[in-house]
């Protein structure tokens, strides 16, 4: 799709209109390009990869990428009506949470872009481990996204997909944030099945475990 | 070169010269806790455990400063915030003070001398100065006005903030201001030698540079400007590059920089200008073997030391609970066999 000329602009206008906070052309690159629900992932999705893309090689703000995000989501809410969205309980089931801390931007920055991606999420906030176990039991979750800001927070993971493994074999754990990004084999140390280097990261990868290939 | 006392070392290196070796600022905190047997609760519990903490720190790892941080939302506990502790990390701020924008109308910068835990810090600098005397230079911190309102309202509101509510958040730097001045010139009278101003918000990981320089850098400039004593700017594990020269320009000697950034292309730029701080990865930092604890430290000597201006550190500001003792003995010591001047290392060391 991204070859064609015309989504290319448009896509480009997009990110253009993103970075730079201007709430007006974005609404008006969304009404001209996007139809259904279905064109999200050939416009929004791509120009959201090419920011989160940006801020992993330094070429962005962390404050982009969230405003990005939030933008995004509130003219997919104008723009299209409640029923014609994912459902929350459409394969696969999604839920994203913090372990511990108490910095929740990264996980409402994820959250975000999967809303502007036209994904249905669950939204446990901050959470423990015997929390997060439970509650991925009960809405049978498929990929649990988990956000940590702190070292002790992501070493917990471990412990976490232990006693997930102990209950669910199935569901997987995709992890982000800071300590995952300065150490690049944390990720595996703590069993986790992947690793968003950035937000948008987590889209892709969550085609791949549709896909079966992840 | 006869042997220098730390104070020499760092003030020579901030002189942008070469000292006898390169400075070493192992920046512990819950470290001192272990060395005490203490929980790290009952550890922040007095400036007595602080200053043996710190004592017996720097006992073992010979660095080359004290450092009177406690935890960074010790300065939300002045504003009326709580604090939850953990067994095995930094303490985090609890529920935000602010949870409304319209509340900063009505916000009034609390009085360092009203608030138990500020006093607290000012005892235990004044203990550590008794201690260093004026051979170990004694590092204060501050969190800066910029910064601070993430641990007042949370990131994602005052990002809101700065992009929605122009006039509240105006209001809310000029408050954090005057608190933070007073702070950070409490600890430089009670024995701290210079302030590390963490503004974390400010690198261009979290801001453009762009808004970076239309909100933080004259505003940075005037509040430095106000404390009366050496500072330097930390940005915890930030990135700096973009606004290096206007970090440089703001009147900080020195900044705290990241291990996502080169220290050869830092160096580049702050040459002559400005002090760099860093940037050992302090979260990879706790599996490293001796062997690719010795490479680090010899690349980021081989990278920055050249011509003074360097303290060797790690990236963030803190060095992780996790990170093993034998790890930080080995920096330490490969600091004393290859940092000193003149180095003896070349471009392959630096790679």
């Amino acid at each position: 799709m991204e070859t064609d000329p015309k989504i290319i602009t448009a896509i480009n206008r997009l990110e253009d209109a993103l970075l730079s906070l201007d709430h007006i052309e974005v609404k008006k690159v969304l009404q001209e390009n996007i139809n259904s629900h279905d064109h999200l992932e050939m416009l929004i999705v791509p120009a959201l990869e090419r920011i989160g893309l940006k801020w992993e090689q330094g070429d962005v703000a962390l404050s982009q990428v969230y405003l990005s995000g939030r933008i995004c989501e509130e003219q997919i809410d104008t723009l299209f009506s409640q029923d014609s969205r994912a459902q929350i309980d459409e394969y696969p089931r999604l839920a994203i949470a913090v372990l511990e801390d108490y910095h929740m931007l990264g996980k409402r920055i994820v959250y975000s872009i999967l809303r502007a991606s036209g994904f249905a999420v669950h939204d446990y906030g901050r959470t423990t481990v015997a929390e997060l176990v439970d509650r991925v039991q009960t809405d049978q979750i498929d990929i649990l996204l988990v956000s940590t800001l702190m070292l002790p927070s992501a070493l917990r993971i471990q412990e976490l997909i232990n006693q997930l493994r102990i209950v669910d074999q199935k569901v997987k754990v995709v992890v982000g944030g800071a300590p995952f990004r300065f150490d690049a084999q944390l990720w595996q140390e703590v069993g986790a099945d992947a690793m968003g280097y950035n937000a948008s990261d987590v889209v892709a990868i969550i085609h791949q475990i549709k896909d079966g290939t992840l | 070169m006869t042997s220098m006392t730390s104070m020499q070392r760092v003030l020579t290196t901030l002189g942008h010269q070469e000292p006898d070796r390169v400075p070493l600022f192992l920046l512990l905190t819950m470290h001192g806790a272990k060395e005490l047997g203490l929980s790290i609760r009952e550890y922040f519990g007095s400036a007595a455990n602080v200053v043996e903490g710190q004592r017996r720190l720097r006992a073992k790892y010979q660095d080359d400063c004290f450092y009177n941080f406690f935890y960074a939302g010790l300065e939300i506990e002045a504003w009326g915030g709580e604090t939850i502790f953990r067994e095995d990390g930094p303490p985090n701020s609890g529920k935000p003070i602010i949870s409304h924008p319209d509340e900063i109308l009505k916000l009034e910068p609390p009085k360092v001398q009203d608030s138990p835990s500020l006093l607290k810090v000012l005892e235990a600098t004044r203990q550590l100065k008794q201690i260093a005397g004026d051979e170990v230079p004694i590092i204060g911190v501050a969190i800066s006005p910029f910064s601070l309102p993430v641990m007042q309202m949370g990131f994602e509101a005052y990002l809101d903030l700065m992009d929605s509510h122009p006039d509240l958040f105006e209001r809310l730097l000029q408050i954090n201001q005057v608190f933070s001045v007073e702070w950070a010139n409490a600890q430089l009278t009670s024995g701290a030698t210079a302030i590390c101003y963490f503004d974390p918000i400010s690198s261009s990981s979290m801001i453009p540079k762009d808004l970076y320089l239309k909100h933080c850098f004259e505003f940075t400039r005037q509040t430095l400007a106000k404390i009366q004593g050496p500072t330097a700017t930390h940005l915890a594990s930030g990135r700096a590059l973009p606004i290096l020269e206007n970090l440089a320009q703001t009147g900080t000697a020195v900044v705290g920089v990241s291990a996502e950034e080169s220290l050869a292309d830092l160096k580049e730029i702050a040459r002559g200008k400005v002090t760099l701080l860093g940037n050992l990865n302090g979260i990879e930092m706790r599996r490293w073997t001796p062997e690719e604890t010795k490479q680090n430290v010899i690349e980021a000597i081989a990278q920055a030391g050249p011509g003074g201006g360097f303290i060797l550190s790690d990236n963030h500001g803190e060095i992780p609970w996790q990170v093993p003792d034998d790890v930080l003995l080995t920096i330490s010591e490969t600091v004393r066999q290859y940092g000193n001047y003149p180095l003896q290392l070349d471009a392959e060391d630096g790679r």
